[in-house]
């Protein structure tokens, strides 16, 4: 065999083009370097529930924990998921694998659930605020993740019990086909049955490619249903509700969105979102402390305040770093099951969700709030949407762990 | 696209078939392939080396037999399936899990090409699509097996024969590294095998190639049947190294990707799925900040592709050069 030059400069050329790839692993620095990374969905329809407010809130947290002042070097990184479970873990891999201590948000509980098992295969710590589905502390808990904010058996019992108390008796979801809408379907049907109630139907819908909600709201009005519950959240909320109003749906039926945030009824208008009924662990405007958090933050985030997703954000970072402090250990910092055990040994304080503590399963323990949505003349001030009418205490509001849970953390 | 697939006269010298040239360009792209996980990503360069082996396939069949298919993620998509739930679920090896993986993809392949291979042109093509979209609405509904919009999630990667973890990302990367080498050397036996020269003649002249007694039907259903395999397997250690299957692999986008990735890498050439694969799976990793911006990005690749250089990177450097690659 002979090699000409040409031959040589060719495969070379090859060599050089697979070779020169745009790459490099970021390793982890040595010290007090501590990286959090946002996972959310900066795209689609959870952008505003989540995203760039999120990250601004995980910012905030970092600067009201005084990480310089305490000598700590905070990195902030962010990723988008575009919804898609595949890209999350990737993205979630990779952050871990380049020393990111703390992946925070990811909203989406299909993703979610993906991202919970990157972090118990790479022992990492993993918060989700995002996410819904109730399953993260139940059939998929592990002990290097929490659930911080809220979750679907919170807001079954919550919204789903307050209306039917309220007289809604026969029920038609739309659900958003994935395991969150189906977690939250379940749920909120076992709430309704549980009151005398009865469910009519239920629709599946593609997500996250739906925005013409027409053919699934016109069955609903065809069923008869007193209630339409909508099993989805985000952009898509806002859509199937303004939809209904332009079908006048609403004058039929009664709308239970089983999971709208502040966001939303801002994207929809008061005109459009009075007095629906809803349930968040977190309002801006419901005491001296929530205000005071909203007022810090609001500079970094002015055209959207923060919901409960993005509050989470806030709380959990702030209670991880003081963890962090507090074990002052950074090698066992790497180690998710020893962080995340250390985090649920200390009880929680922020000026977000007040007192409140994390349940041995991983489960945040806060209060639920019903809200019910003012009319347009009744709201004074920007973003003066909500009017209290109930709370549910923290152990009402979540699943029990000695019944029902499938989670491996408390079978011992 | 024929001279550049094809040397004018085949050199006498060759190692197992490759030319002068081709085990050149093989010891270097071995010696990068073996350097690279210590400099750049392994999570990635395994999931280049997965869609490069996916490609390879369809390169066979766009390449080497011009047949363009538009419905390999069915293949690579329900390879993955198998492969996932053979590991997960029945707790089998991965390398049972990738075989199964291959299996299916191939036997999928066997009956949809049967049907396929009976029209040419744009009517083969909308046979696959419509084909692979049966397979995409079965993964949509079946929540049982594919987890429907969830996806198949939490796939371990499980041990060799039982013995050797693949937990750690560097044996992955060996295991994805020795299958990767076997695809490819079993592709390029296939292109330069007497088998590969009748599938070649029949691209150039289907008519002639029957009147010389070949039956172009059986050989087009043998080439559709491997390139299935290759997906298949391409999908199940697609599988192993992400540890979850979706949606997104049984799609559409997905058999987008793939011809793309021939077409920028270089039509009908050895290492053109490869670079193809490189780059475009570079443009998802590290774009992906720009989230929806990268389909658009890689349509415009596309589209200077197809109007600067249209015989791809490898087939543009091997006419330059005046070899094959």
């Amino acid at each position: 065999m002979t090699i000409s030059r040409r031959t040589l400069i060719g495969s070379a050329a090859t060599g050089a083009a697979m070779a020169s790839l745009p790459m490099g692993r970021a390793r982890a620095a040595g010290g007090k370097s501590i990286k959090i990374a946002v996972i959310s969905d900066f795209s689609g329809p959870y952008r505003d529930d989540g995203g760039p407010t999120s990250v601004a809130c995980v910012e905030q947290a970092v600067a009201d924990f005084g990480a310089t002042q305490k000598g700590y070097n905070v990195t902030v990184l962010k990723g988008d998921h575009q919804n898609k479970p595949d890209v999350g873990t990737a993205l979630a891999r990779q952050f871990y694998d380049q020393g990111v201590d703390l992946v925070i948000d990811v909203p989406n509980t299909a993703v979610a659930i993906a991202i919970n098992g990157v972090a118990h295969d790479k022992n990492r710590a993993f918060i989700d605020s995002g996410a819904a589905g109730s399953s993260l502390t139940d059939k998929f808990c592990n002990a290097q993740s929490i659930h911080w904010t809220y979750d679907t058996y919170m807001l079954a019992q919550s919204t789903g019990g307050a209306m039917v108390k309220a007289g809604g008796k026969s029920w038609f979801f739309v659900t958003a086909n994935y395991a969150f809408g189906h977690l939250l379907h379940d749920q909120t049907a076992a709430v309704v049955k549980s009151h005398g109630g009865t469910v009519v139907g239920n629709v599946n819908y593609p997500f996250p490619q739906t925005t013409d909600f027409s053919s699934f709201l016109i069955q609903a009005e065809s069923s008869g249903a007193q209630v339409l519950g909508l099993a989805n959240a985000g952009a898509d909320t806002v859509n199937s509700i303004k939809q209904a109003h332009q079908f006048g749906l609403t004058k039929k039926m009664k709308i239970a969105g089983l999971l709208v945030f502040i966001n939303d009824v801002h994207g929809m208008g008061l005109d459009i979102a009075q007095d629906l009924i809803l349930t968040e662990s977190f309002y801006w405007n419901l005491n001296d402390r929530t205000r005071a958090f909203t007022k810090r933050v609001l500079p970094r985030t002015p055209n959207n305040y923060p919901c409960m997703d993005q509050a989470g954000c806030y709380s959990g970072t702030l209670h991880f770093l003081k963890t962090v402090h507090a074990m002052n250990n950074m090698a066992a910092v790497k180690n998710g099951a020893e962080l995340v055990a250390a985090m649920k040994k200390m009880p929680t304080d922020d000026d977000a969700f007040g007192k409140a503590y994390i349940r041995e399963d991983g489960r945040f323990m806060c209060t639920a709030y019903l809200f019910k949505v003012k009319k347009p003349g009744e709201s004074k001030i920007p973003w003066d949407y909500y009017t209290l009418l109930a709370s549910t205490p923290a152990n009402k509001a979540y699943m029990p762990m000695s019944e029902e849970t499938a989670c491996k953390l408390i079978k011992t | 696209m024929s001279d550049t697939a094809l040397p004018k006269a085949p050199p006498r010298e060759m190692i197992w078939g490759f030319t002068g040239a081709q085990s050149v360009a093989f010891v270097l792209m071995l010696a990068t392939l073996m350097v690279a996980p210590f400099v750049a990503y392994p999570v990635f360069l395994m999931q280049v080396m997965c869609f490069a082996i996916f490609a390879m396939g369809a390169n066979l069949l766009m390449g080497y037999t011009g047949l363009l298919s538009l419905g390999q993620a069915a293949y690579f998509g329900m390879g993955a399936y198998v492969g996932g739930y053979a590991v997960q679920t029945l707790h089998l090896t991965p390398e049972a899990g990738v075989a199964l993986g291959t299996l299916t993809g191939a036997a999928i392949g066997a009956v949809f090409g049967w049907l396929a291979i009976r029209r040419q042109t744009i009517y083969f093509a909308m046979i696959t699509l419509a084909l692979a979209q049966f397979v995409n609405f079965f993964a949509v509904q079946d929540t049982g097996f594919t987890g429907g919009e969830n996806g198949m999630q939490n796939i371990p990667r499980g041990q060799v024969a039982g013995i050797i973890s693949l937990h750690s990302d560097l044996h992955l990367y060996v295991f994805a590294l020795v299958v990767f080498l076997i695809a490819f050397l079993f592709v390029h036996r296939v292109v330069h095998s007497p088998f590969g020269q009748v599938v070649k003649a029949i691209r150039e002249n289907e008519n002639r190639a029957i009147s010389l007694g070949y039956k172009p039907a059986q050989y087009k259903w043998i080439v559709f049947t491997i390139a299935a395999g290759l997906a298949g397997l391409a999908g199940a250690l697609n599988a192993l190294v992400t540890h979850i299957v979706t949606l997104t692999d049984v799609g559409n986008a997905t058999s987008g990707i793939v011809v793309l990735m021939v077409l920028v890498g270089g039509i009908g050439t050895i290492y053109g799925p490869l670079i193809g694969a490189a780059i475009i799976i570079a443009m998802q990793y590290y774009l992906a900040s720009f989230s929806d911006w990268v389909t658009v990005i890689q349509g415009v690749i596309f589209i200077a592709c197809v109007l600067l250089f249209r015989r791809g990177i490898i087939g543009e450097l091997a006419a330059k050069l005046k070899f094959a690659l």
